[in-house]
């Protein structure tokens, strides 16, 4: 179903445009710099709205076009750059993305890229990949995808000797979930390539000396040997079935993939368990059969407080739905779903995590902006909103909780912190909206409690 | 050691002292060197983005109009328009067969669910490339709609961000001259370059009403459609960040013989002169003496207080890197009066002269920087090792990695720092950051990695 009715202006846009998602993916890559093929404002103000989310360093490198590349290409600049950011940054990769400019003024930019290799000697240039990106369709997150595939179509090499690795694709979570993702496999014991990894890279320590490519980030060698990897576990519902990582692994090596949803509540989590245990045939460790232990008491404690309520979940497709699915677990109700993306696969994976969960399914709208999100709201008087920051204003002018989750976060610190995945970030999301819930009622009570 | 910059950029840093002043600027970014600039596009939003009762339409893919979404502390008194991101979000089809229709739809659809008093259409990289015609566009549609709608000439990669000044300028000086000025007090300015962050303007606003002058049009803090349409009626323009918005007051004495001086908020010093110097151009005793004595007043409120940081804040060292240069010689004066030293100080897109300037009015050692970025800014840092750097969101990671305090001096800020009371606020955010007790954990402040006692 699509957005309706069908306006044709966007007002508030619910999504963000292709290269900020590869830009995104590049930066969780060892040793790499991204690099937007395009005039200098995108770069400055993707990285502007990047910081102002992780309070972080990103230096995104541009072709910073003017006119006269325009009119006759941007080869030369492109090229130049490629050598200032070498000279300044030595970097063991560059990613290179396109943008709107590069991709309508027909820039061959793969072929650009060979004619470079040709006139720079191997040993003074780094690693060059590069993705298509225009900006004019879908969204950060087929950016995002698209950056891993291309990364792991030009770097993934054969013949490589089979190993006993698994390949784990998350997608874009947050650096927490980055880093409690690695731990539950290296708890289970499976050596795994994760791609891309921004655990380290866009949450890191202070600093001495300003480190010019942060430390971390999936090492290059690992991503060579992902031919080789037993299997790949893949993130994302509504990613489509060609061009992503697992995809191409799947095509060029035969490699078995496991395509599962982002692991958000029990359900979905459990899935994810299951599929590592069938991959390593190893049990679930004594940990997080714990955390699911105490999780599900904690669900069981506190189901009162959120039955019935009735939310609005915006953003990217399959944060939507992992959220949809959890939220439909604990009880509460998953009244309207709204991206802005254009999958396709939205709506049927929404369907797919709420069967037999919710009595009533809820409205799955693609191509949805934040104008459209509000006229919905009007009739649907909804208790919570459960999106990034820019759901704000209307959680303002209808007066229920947001909870924040996702990107971006651009009105509190630690978005980079929240844990939303796994049994793990189950119960922090699970305190969150109860208490919320809780502080609604609590404050909009004359009495005053103390005692809730 | 490695060179600090690319050698291409060399000649667009200086350090005063070393050899005479030279410095080139006002160039196109270099590629791949991570420049903290935006676009032409950015430089249009910035300056007309106030403007609170007019439709701004993004017309390209969705990027530009997204980033640019409620991202400034631009305050309305009243409709809040501007705070909306209306974009045609340009898809595939589109690029291969044009958006005018898509612009025409939009336009429409817009209109007539806002009323705007104006709306103003912002072309993107693509725009042009697609064969758009904008200009043609926007007249067909002004006519059908019977209000002002104003092609805003941005592309992105046409030029840098002074280009997008420009055409902003452009823009606004279409309006100007076709509205009623009668009724004007001789005694009548309009203000150009402030842009409301944090209310500031509402401030300024009512320094010139206690002097006794008024003010005809905000140019474009709380800007309304109707008051630029009039601002020719205007006796004066008053010009602060003179970057963004020089050109409209130059074009508008050439057309209207409205003479123009350019001032600066930030800072008492600066402050007071921008009042005095309104008031000497009006040549009018009362309101002479009644600036003198609006001055006195304020100072006097603040004074104490401001005393107190600067004991606590003397010989403290700051770092600068702005938008516009002229916000830097403000700066540079109100870090002297809070007894600290500059040490490194550069902008975005200042010209030969605003560096001249600021050439004249640092000491020795100081090193000023054109178009500046990230792996420059932090070797400046370090090399002077600063206690502050006073930046916008993109420079503020930069300092916090290394353990550098930081002062938002940009348009996403919330904090008013313009006028007497946003002296006294510059103090408070400077002292706030410098005196933290945090900075004793972080890597170059603890024992062993000290580069200084403190």
């Amino acid at each position: 179903m699509s957005k309706m009715p069908n306006y044709i202006s966007t007002t508030n846009a619910c999504k963000l445009c292709k290269p900020l998602g590869a830009s995104l993916a590049f930066r969780g890559m060892e040793g790499t710099v991204p690099y937007l093929h395009g005039s200098q404002g995108c770069a400055t103000y993707m990285r502007r709205y990047i910081i102002s989310h992780f309070n972080e360093p990103i230096d995104i490198a541009s072709s910073s076009l003017s006119e006269k590349h325009a009119i006759y290409g941007g080869a030369a600049n492109l090229k130049l750059g490629l050598t200032n950011v070498t000279k300044k940054y030595q970097p063991h990769m560059i990613g290179i993305a396109t943008t709107c400019l590069t991709e309508t003024i027909g820039d061959d930019v793969p072929m650009i890229i060979k004619e470079y290799e040709r006139e720079i000697s191997a040993k003074n240039r780094p690693l060059l990949v590069h993705v298509s990106t225009p900006s004019y369709s879908g969204t950060y997150m087929e950016g995002f995808h698209a950056a891993v595939a291309a990364v792991v179509d030009q770097l993934a090499q054969r013949p490589v000797a089979a190993n006993d690795t698994v390949n784990l694709l998350p997608g874009f979570v947050s650096s927490a979930d980055y880093r409690y993702l690695q731990e539950i496999v290296d708890d289970f014991g499976i050596k795994t390539t994760m791609l891309p990894d921004l655990s380290a890279t866009l949450d890191g320590p202070a600093l001495l000396e300003y480190e010019k490519i942060p430390g971390g980030g999936t090492p290059l060698e690992s991503i060579r040997q992902m031919g080789g990897a037993k299997a790949t576990v893949e993130f994302g519902r509504t990613i489509g079935k060609t061009k992503t990582g697992a995809a191409v692994l799947e095509q060029k090596y035969g490699m078995s993939s496991h395509r599962l949803g982002l692991p958000m509540g029990i359900s979905e989590t459990d899935r994810f368990f299951a599929c590592l245990e069938t991959i390593t045939g190893r049990t679930t460790p004594a940990k997080y059969a714990d955390e699911r232990g105490r999780l599900v008491d904690a669900y069981v404690d506190a189901h009162k407080y959120v039955f019935g309520k009735k939310a609005i979940i915006y953003g990217d497709e399959d944060l939507v739905v992992g959220l949809t699915s959890f939220l439909a677990e604990i009880g509460v109700m998953p009244i309207l779903c709204a991206t802005g993306g254009r999958s396709g696969l939205f709506a049927e994976a929404i369907a797919a995590v709420t069967n037999g969960v919710l009595a009533e399914q809820p409205k799955a709208y693609e191509g949805m902006d934040f104008f459209d999100i509000a006229e919905e709201a009007e009739t649907l008087s909804p208790d919570l909103l459960v999106g990034h920051s820019k759901g704000y204003p209307l959680a303002r002018k209808l007066n229920i909780p947001l909870i924040r989750v996702g990107f971006p976060i651009h009105d509190r610190v630690g978005g980079q912190r929240i844990i939303h995945l796994g049994y793990r970030g189950a119960q922090q999301l699970f305190d969150l909206v109860v208490n919320s819930l809780i502080e609604k009622k609590q404050n909009d009570s004359s009495v005053g409690y103390s005692y809730m | 050691m490695e060179e600090i910059a690319l050698a291409e950029r060399e000649t667009q840093i200086y350090r005063k002292g070393e050899k005479p002043f030279a410095i080139s600027c006002n160039k196109d970014s270099l590629a791949g060197a991570v420049s903290q600039r935006a676009c032409v596009f950015c430089g249009s939003r910035v300056v007309l983005y106030p403007i609170a009762d007019a439709l701004h339409l993004v017309h390209g893919p969705i990027g530009c109009a997204v980033y640019t979404w409620d991202i400034r502390g631009a305050l309305s008194s009243g409709p809040e328009l501007h705070r909306l991101s209306f974009s045609t979000d340009l898809q595939e089809m589109d690029v291969i067969f044009g958006g005018e229709k898509k612009l025409e739809s939009a336009l429409h659809e817009l209109i007539d669910r806002h009323q705007p008093k104006a709306a103003f259409v912002y072309s993107t990289c693509i725009v042009g490339i697609i064969g758009d015609d904008l200009d043609a566009d926007c007249t067909g549609m002004t006519e059908q709609k019977g209000i002002p709608v104003i092609p805003v000439q941005s592309d992105g990669f046409n030029g840098n961000k002074r280009s997008g000044y420009k055409a902003a300028c452009n823009a606004m000086f279409r309006l100007i001259g076709t509205g009623d000025t009668s009724g004007i007090s001789p005694y009548s300015i309009n203000i150009l370059g402030d842009f409301n962050l944090a209310g500031e303007i509402w401030m300024i606003r009512d320094y010139f009403r206690r002097m006794g002058i008024e003010v005809v049009a905000n140019i474009t803090g709380d800007g309304r459609i109707g008051d630029i349409c009039r601002a020719h009626g205007a006796a004066l323009n008053v010009v602060q960040c003179s970057g963004a918005t020089m050109d409209l007051a130059n074009m508008m004495e050439e057309k209207y013989g409205i003479p123009s001086i350019r001032v600066s908020y930030f800072g008492i010093e600066d402050m007071s002169e921008a009042l005095y110097d309104v008031a000497r151009f009006f040549k009018d005793p009362d309101i002479m003496s009644r600036t003198r004595q609006l001055v006195q007043e304020e100072v006097q409120k603040i004074y104490p207080e401001l005393q107190r940081y600067k004991t606590a804040l003397t010989g403290k060292k700051a770092a600068i890197y702005v938008g516009g240069s002229f916000k830097a010689f403000s700066l540079v004066k109100a870090f002297r009066l809070i007894g600290m030293d500059v040490v490194m100080v550069g902008s975005q897109t200042g010209t030969k002269e605003d560096y001249q300037e600021l050439e004249s009015i640092t000491d020795p050692g100081t090193i000023i920087v054109d178009d500046s970025n990230p792996l420059e800014l932090t070797s400046f840092l370090m090399e002077k090792e600063v206690d502050i750097f006073v930046g916008g969101v993109k420079e503020r990671p930069i300092a916090y990695k290394l353990g550098v305090g930081f002062c938002d001096h940009n348009h996403e800020r919330k904090e008013a720092l313009a006028g007497f009371a946003g002296m006294l606020n510059f103090a408070r955010e400077v002292y706030s950051s410098v005196m933290s007790p945090v900075w004793k954990f972080v890597p170059r402040k603890q024992s062993g990695n000290a580069r200084r006692s403190s």
